[in-house]
């Protein structure tokens, strides 16, 4: 009895220790390094996606380390896993900020994971950097987002499926899965779809569940609306591993991109990389960065990339480059200030511009949004994006869509007279509401 | 666009109908054609050629896809069919410029280097490094501009095959100037499905001409006999740019091959229940085993249908690092692996965790559910969180049409796989000493035991079976699936649904259940949705389970009662 007693409290007194060193080890040494929260699920059904940017967070916290770190401190990354579960994601979030004590928090792919942290941020007052390309409909003081709005990713895609390049597409139809992102999306898309001209009978909008897999009436729905004579786009929201039987569907019920092009706002390099992409030659996706741009800054990126996570094969992919343009920004701004006191970084963001991976500057914005190109690819046999088109400039995140009659007149301003995230220029006061 | 399509096509027309257009002998204008052919590809001093290397030299100077594009009319429009391996390599992607001298070539890659050929003759020039040369580069607008002119030239073509494609495309995008080179093709076309095809593509060549009405009637007629999607398409957009009596017709036509579409629809609603009810099935009956004859509420059941899944990934891994030649028995050689993994694990679990829990369903059910985690887990931190690729092999590619049915290979072969799984299970279970073990534990396991049947140890057998059967399931959802560590995921509500339906304990009951919940599920998709449809197949399977809430084919004996 008393040998097993004291084996269990062998056991627990080195569990103890274990946990220590998972989550707080650095405690002593608080003082003379900068903590920088990563909130990345990495079990269950996000850990496909979310996983690579802790692994991208680590190598940039890395690299800043390697060059001399921040005010003269070391960076030093507190990583916890959410586990794809969204009440976990605000129980995390309060961990790091009220017990790890970070400066800064880098997380959430999902818009319900945002949702559920974004009181703890404005509770306990922490910086959020959200790099997921996201329905839009909000901006908050305390949040920073590095992906794209709507108008970053969907309405230039749109746009260039109508133009001439794009095989001025009449008949649409939006095909997504069924959550927030994509039904905010394809709400906004509808209204600038009519507003550009088309016909309520040439859209068809459908969604399917998370994970679909039997996409066998889908897919002839697409082939039945696309034979009205008039050329057929579909616009698709579908989310995450839904993906795959999708376009192997496409592809086995032979639709080719060149009769009817599928445009996707989900699927990336990461996407592909698990999927035969021989039949999916030529269907497009719309991002604000893809692996193949030709720079000097993105090859470093991916070089630096392979060798930290020690594999040749790994693809980057948009939400990558969000964070290495968030972290740049979060550094150049802690400088700026001198602190990293949040409420000074977040006032001293407004403005800081850094290189993005595409050959341009990417800034941030007074509405917390930034500056970004939008580019069209066309996936390629080696399931790399070829670029097809590219705006002439940068395009600014526009939080509130003006396509939605409930957010046309809102705007959001978080420098000082302002500082409002959800200002109504109507009725001239701040905390009107969007659509969701 | 179509604007572009115009030019590149007529321009093509000229020199192809000046030649083709005489009515000289049928065999005579083949020898001519094979003859120009031969000299196009094999001389190598013919002017023509000549003409037509200055043009692909061109596209090392060419930049962004205007000015690719400007090559390919001038490619097309020179007319030789020769013209087809170039612009056909582009279309795929294969035509290269080598940086060191700024010559064209068709590659074709093979591992990390590129066999180089002459873009005419198709004479092999030796490798290049990936890095050597540059890939030329194509969009749809440029794909659909080499499809249509490529059209027109394979027309005289001598595979069959690519005179189909060449009469689809035609059909598909109709031009007035194709007329000419179609009458040309039909006189000396012998095959007769062939034939019936460029008749069509003619028919929708004269309804975009300015030929008379009765001609344009003639045409609607012939295409409102095809019958297809294709066909509703193109008489849609003829319906809406003419006049009286020809949009009389096709008004008419189109609503003849809608309502014959209409039967179609539902023949293929059904297909596809039956084949989603395959899916079904295959998820479902290695649970009908553990949890239909044991009464193990196995909620690690879709771990291992993953763990399957993920034997197939490795099958193929190895095959295509050590022998690529077997690649389209990759599926053969997974099976037995699969169902020998997911056995053994499922034999491990049976004698590490379940066999402690026998009669206690809650814990068995929160114990099999952490052990469905520690799986998925494991496999996470051994292959990574990311989707896994497992191709397709050939055979199970593609489609085939019956009447107006699209048929896809893969699901066809799953509802064959899961027949014959269903089919050999249930002779395991009916015809053999161990599956009247199996049985007769089932039934009543004090008896059993006093007859001398060794329970533990058929108790062990049915799990490893029930999970091996399971794991095969693992292979064929790993053709339709993402093979990712949350594959399982989605298979086990549905799979006890089957099996709570189809009424526990019984085999036929788990197969009729799955293809009545397939079938059902699919009449509704079309009306309600996806997510709707799924939402009212479970409140009707509540409802149902309310009113017999032994299933479908309720088992009769001990076991059941205690």
């Amino acid at each position: 009895m008393r040998g097993n007693f004291s084996t269990i409290t062998k056991m627990f007194s080195a569990g103890v220790v274990a946990a220590g060193l998972l989550t707080s080890a650095p405690v002593k040494a608080a003082d003379d390094t900068i903590k920088v929260g990563i909130l990345h699920s990495l079990s269950g059904t996000m850990a496909i996606s979310e996983t690579t940017l802790k692994d991208a967070m680590l190598m940039l916290i890395d690299e800043q380390n390697a060059k001399g770190g921040l005010l003269g401190k070391k960076l030093e990354a507190v990583v916890v896993d959410p586990a794809s579960n969204w009440p976990l994601f605000a129980e995390k979030a309060r961990e790091l900020i009220s017990k790890d004590k970070v400066a800064a928090v880098f997380g959430c792919w999902t818009s319900v994971s945002r949702k559920s942290v974004l009181p703890v941020f404005s509770e306990l007052d922490n910086i959020l950097f959200y790099p997921v390309q996201y329905e839009g409909e909000e901006s908050e003081r305390n949040v920073f987002y590095t992906g794209a709005a709507p108008n970053q990713q969907a309405i230039p895609a749109v746009d260039y499926l109508m133009s001439e390049d794009g095989g001025s597409v009449k008949r649409w139809v939006l095909e997504g899965t069924d959550y927030v992102y994509p039904r905010t999306t394809n709400k906004i898309l509808e209204a600038y779809l009519k507003a550009k001209g088309v016909a309520a009978e040439d859209i068809m909008v459908n969604y399917t569940p998370f994970g679909f897999s039997d996409w066998q009436t889908e897919v002839s729905a697409i082939k039945k609306f696309g034979s009205a004579g008039k050329k057929t786009a579909v616009v698709s929201t579908v989310n995450g591993d839904a993906n795959v039987p999708f376009y192997k569907e496409l592809g086995n019920q032979g639709i080719k991109a060149e009769d009817i092009p599928v445009m996707a706002f989900s699927v990336g390099e990461e996407e592909l990389a698990g999927l035969d992409t021989a039949p999916l030659v030529g269907h497009l996706a719309a991002w604000n960065y893809f692996e193949s741009v030709d720079t000097p800054e993105n090859k470093k990126f991916i070089a630096d990339w392979h060798k930290f996570i020690k594999n040749d094969k790994r693809t980057t992919n948009d939400p990558m480059e969000a964070h290495y343009i968030g972290f740049n920004m979060w550094v150049k701004a802690v400088e700026k200030a001198g602190t990293t006191d949040p409420d000074k970084v977040i006032d001293a963001m407004i403005g800081v511009s850094v290189p993005n991976l595409t050959g341009g500057y990417s800034t941030m914005m007074p509405n917390h949004h930034i500056t970004k190109p939008v580019l069209i690819g066309e996936i390629q046999a080696d399931g790399q994006f070829e670029t097809v088109s590219r705006t002439p400039g940068l395009v600014m995140g526009d939080e509130w869509s003006d396509y939605l009659p409930d957010s046309k007149d809102l705007i959001s301003d978080w420098r000082a007279p302002l500082s409002c995230g959800n200002f109504n220029v109507a009725t001239g006061k701040c905390g009107g509401k969007g659509t969701n | 666009m179509t604007a572009r399509v115009r030019t590149a096509s007529s321009a093509v027309r000229t020199p192809t109908s000046t030649f083709r257009g005489d009515q000289r002998p049928m065999t005579l204008i083949r020898t001519g054609l094979m003859l120009l052919f031969l000299l196009a590809t094999l001389s190598s001093s013919g002017a023509g050629e000549a003409d037509l290397r200055g043009i692909i030299a061109k596209f090392a100077t060419a930049k962004g896809f205007s000015e690719i594009g400007a090559v390919v009319h001038e490619l097309a429009a020179a007319g030789d069919p020769a013209v087809e391996r170039p612009l056909a390599a582009l279309a795929d992607g294969n035509l290269y410029v080598r940086k060191a001298d700024s010559l064209v070539f068709v590659g074709k890659e093979a591992g990390e280097s590129v066999q180089l050929s002459d873009p005419l003759s198709g004479e092999a020039s030796g490798d290049a490094a990936k890095d050597g040369i540059t890939k030329i580069k194509v969009n749809n607008t440029l794909r659909r501009v080499i499809r249509d002119a490529l059209g027109t030239l394979t027309l005289g073509a001598k595979d069959p095959a690519v005179r189909v494609a060449a009469a689809d495309t035609m059909f598909k995008t109709p031009d007035a100037a194709n007329i000419g080179p179609l009458d040309t093709a039909i006189a000396s076309e012998i095959v007769a499905s062939v034939k019936a095809l460029l008749e069509q593509a003619r028919a929708a060549s004269v309804l975009v001409s300015d030929r008379p009405e009765a001609d344009k009637l003639a045409a609607i007629a012939l295409i409102g006999a095809r019958g297809d999607r294709d066909a509703v398409s193109l008489l849609t957009s003829i319906e809406a740019n003419s006049t009286d009596a020809v949009k009389q017709a096709a008004t008419t036509a189109i609503a003849n091959i809608n309502s014959t579409l209409a039967f179609w629809d539902a023949g293929q609603n059904i297909w596809y229940g039956i084949s989603l009810g395959s899916v079904l099935l295959l998820a479902a009956i290695g649970l009908a085993i553990t949890f239909g004859v044991m009464g193990v509420i196995n909620m690690a059941h879709g771990e291992m249908v993953m763990l399957g899944a993920y034997t197939t990934f490795v099958v193929q891994q190895v095959i295509r690092t050590s022998f690529p030649g077997l690649f389209d028995w990759s599926l053969v050689i997974a099976l037995p692996l699969a169902f020998l993994v997911a056995a053994l694990v499922g034999l491990i679990i049976e004698r590490g965790v379940i066999r402690f829990l026998y009669g206690r369903p809650l814990e068995t059910l929160l114990a099999t559910w952490g052990v469905s985690l520690i799986l998925q887990q494991a496999v996470r931190s051994i292959f990574g969180p990311t989707n896994q690729e497992v191709g397709n092999p050939s055979w199970m590619s593609g489609s085939f049409n019956l009447g107006q049915l699209a048929i896809t290979w893969n699901r066809l072969w799953i509802l064959v796989f899961a027949l014959a799984a269903f089919g050999i299970l249930l002779y395991v279970m009916k015809r053999t000493p161990w599956g009247l073990q199996m049985r007769a534990v089932t039934a009543n396991r004090r008896m059993a035991a006093s007859m001398g049947i060794r329970t533990p140890w058929v108790d062990a057998l049915t799990f490893a079976l029930g999970s091996g059967i399971a794991g095969i399931a693992g292979v064929a959802l790993s053709q339709i699936d993402n093979v990712s560590p949350n594959l399982g995921r989605g298979y086990i509500i549905d799979s006890f649904m089957v099996v709570v339906f189809g009424g526990v304990g019984n085999l036929w009951g788990t197969l009729v259940g799955a293809f009545s919940l397939g079938i059902v599920n699919k009449f509704l998709e079309p009306y309600a949705g996806a997510v709707l449809g799924k939402i009212v197949v479970l409140v009707l399977i509540i409802l149902f389970i309310q009113k017999r809430p032994r299933g479908l084919f309720a088992l009769k004996g001990r076991a059941v009662e205690a």
